[in-house]
């Protein structure tokens, strides 16, 4: 079934925007289309300023689309004001590349994995306090962490643990769809497989899909089923990972496969 | 062999906070020869950059962090030199490239005046202190130096700005370079560049090397030397070829096969199991 459908997307930025100047673009992303299947983990490449992380954040609205359609089960996004979009960001989620600064360091645990729950389960915050409370415990222990991690603040947590509690904040909403946008690039390598195993755990637990961006050509191909390469805003070639690294077709493609170190 | 230009013995670090000590770094030595790499392997928290940092006494000092062992550079004894000499050492014989570019950077000056006070400093003859800005930047492959001078660091890509910093270390031909995490904070592609550059810098200039790392990956074809260090300790060592490929430790073997590759796929990463290791390196 398919879960999400692109097409010709645009996401255009201004650059110089003068009274008399004429108006200049950058291409962040440049008539993408792609679709994900449900229950898929589909990988995204490309090197810093390719536009991958921009097509992440349009879908989930993080920055406005300059045209095209972006369908989310069968429901077009793109002409929905923000008050219609509200529900789909309780059902796609995202988790950001750097734990040390996607976490708000005045709110402790509790505080950062409650407020989603706030806001689209307010049901548990008039009247089941104790449920409320349950829910985050289950939802860290979920993530590996301990339950009585609650009072604690991010300064007090590694950088891997803090990018569980970042996983944790995402999964509160119980979505379907998740975002990775680089979550292990900050981290060491020994962290990093701890996190892509429990993404890849949780999506047979939870049954999630994921779009997952990264420049590790070596981390996509364990955990996706599908790639997509993006270089100055357009895909340049897609397919399974095992037969596109064999044979990349697209010079791009194999320009990124010799960046990678082989040992 | 010669003599290496740089030996380190029973190095020891320890820092006292809240009357507590931890012990950083317990016991380690090694040395490295001239025109040499040595990789320094290790997660985060093994004590890798706190040796790195303890060369040249960037650690503060006693009482909050003790320093016991000794670091020989070039018949000085770097543990009992006065601030003074140090000055002379830091930045000009051994100079350090910063894991984050973005943040070593100044970003209220331009690339070029950051890039002269180095060289105002160490090399008071040169009188055109221009003209050699441009020729470093040239050598670390930025293009139109000239109009460069001028940028500030946002102006730059991640790649670029480290580019910089290694014009900046290379500005007083150091004889060692300190690479600490050099690449970890930029993409695969612009990695394979800033490793490469580093390869052709070292014959051109005929510099030692010490690359600190968590990354296996990138030391091939690179590192002369690999010392594992493991919880403060050098756990493993050797010639690089060899223990990448015949890795003796469990945690060298670990920290190796916890790394994704390309064309071997496994159901699940393994993960390094901490606990054990904690037993193997207590007996």
């Amino acid at each position: 079934m398919k879960l999400l459908s692109v097409k010709n997307l645009k996401v255009y930025f201004p650059v110089r925007t003068g009274l008399f100047q004429k108006k200049e673009y950058i291409k962040a992303v440049d008539d993408v289309s792609f679709d994900i299947e449900k229950g898929q983990c589909v990988g995204l490449v490309g090197e810093s300023g390719s536009g991958k992380s921009t097509l992440g954040k349009s879908i989930i609205r993080l920055n406005s689309i300059t045209s095209g359609s972006i369908q989310y089960a069968k429901e077009e996004l793109a002409d929905k004001n923000n008050r219609a979009f509200m529900p789909f960001r309780k059902r796609i989620q995202m988790i950001f590349q750097d734990p040390y600064n996607s976490l708000n360091p005045r709110m402790n645990v509790e505080a950062i994995i409650g407020e989603p729950l706030d806001i689209h389960f307010p049901e548990l915050k008039v009247s089941g306090k104790k449920k409320r409370t349950q829910r985050i415990c289950e939802l860290l222990e979920m993530v590996g962490l301990q339950a009585d991690h609650t009072r604690r603040y991010p300064h007090e947590f590694s950088g891997g643990q803090r990018q569980r509690i970042g996983i944790a904040r995402a999964l509160a909403v119980e979505p379907e769809f998740i975002i990775c946008d680089e979550p292990v690039s900050a981290l060491d390598v020994s962290v990093q497989a701890q996190i892509i195993n429990l993404l890849d755990d949780l999506k047979d637990q939870l049954g999630l899909t994921y779009l997952f961006i990264s420049h590790d050509l070596a981390v996509v191909e364990h955990l996706c089923d599908h790639v997509l390469v993006m270089n100055q805003g357009k895909l340049v070639e897609t397919g399974e990972p095992a037969s596109l690294y064999q044979s990349p077709k697209d010079p791009y493609t194999k320009k990124l496969l010799d960046a990678v170190p082989n040992f | 062999m010669s003599e290496p230009i740089l030996k380190v013995e029973n190095l020891e670090i320890n820092f006292h906070a809240d009357g507590q000590t931890t012990e950083a770094v317990k016991g380690i030595s090694f040395s490295l020869h001239e025109e040499k790499v040595l990789a320094v392997v290790g997660e985060s928290g093994s004590g890798k950059s706190v040796t790195a940092m303890s060369i040249t006494r960037l650690l503060p000092e006693a009482p909050v962090c003790q320093v016991r062992g000794s670091i020989n550079f070039m018949q000085q004894d770097m543990l009992t030199l006065k601030n003074r000499q140090l000055r002379d050492i830091r930045g000009k014989d051994i100079a350090y490239i910063f894991q984050e570019p973005g943040t070593s950077l100044n970003p209220v000056f331009s690339i070029g005046s950051q890039i002269a006070e180095v060289i105002k400093l160490h090399r008071p003859e040169i009188t055109d202190v221009k003209a050699e800005i441009v020729r470093v930047l040239d050598l670390v492959g930025i293009h139109d130096a000239e109009k460069r001078i001028q940028a500030y660091p946002h102006e730059l890509s991640g790649g670029m700005q480290q580019r910089v910093m290694i014009a900046m270390a290379l500005a007083c031909h150091p004889k060692i370079l300190i690479a600490d995490e050099p690449t970890t904070a930029l993409d695969v592609t612009i990695q394979k560049q800033i490793i490469d550059l580093l390869k052709e810098l070292k014959t051109k200039l005929k510099m030692s090397i010490i690359l600190i790392t968590h990354n296996f990956g990138i030391i091939k074809g690179f590192a002369d030397d690999v010392i594992v260090m493991f919880r403060g300790k050098i756990v493993e060592s050797g010639p690089a070829e060899k223990v990448l490929q015949n890795p003796q430790h469990p945690y060298t073997q670990a920290l190796i096969e916890c790394i994704p590759r390309l064309g071997v796929r496994k159901e699940r990463l393994t993960t390094i199991q901490h606990e054990e290791l904690e037993k193997i390196n207590a007996s």
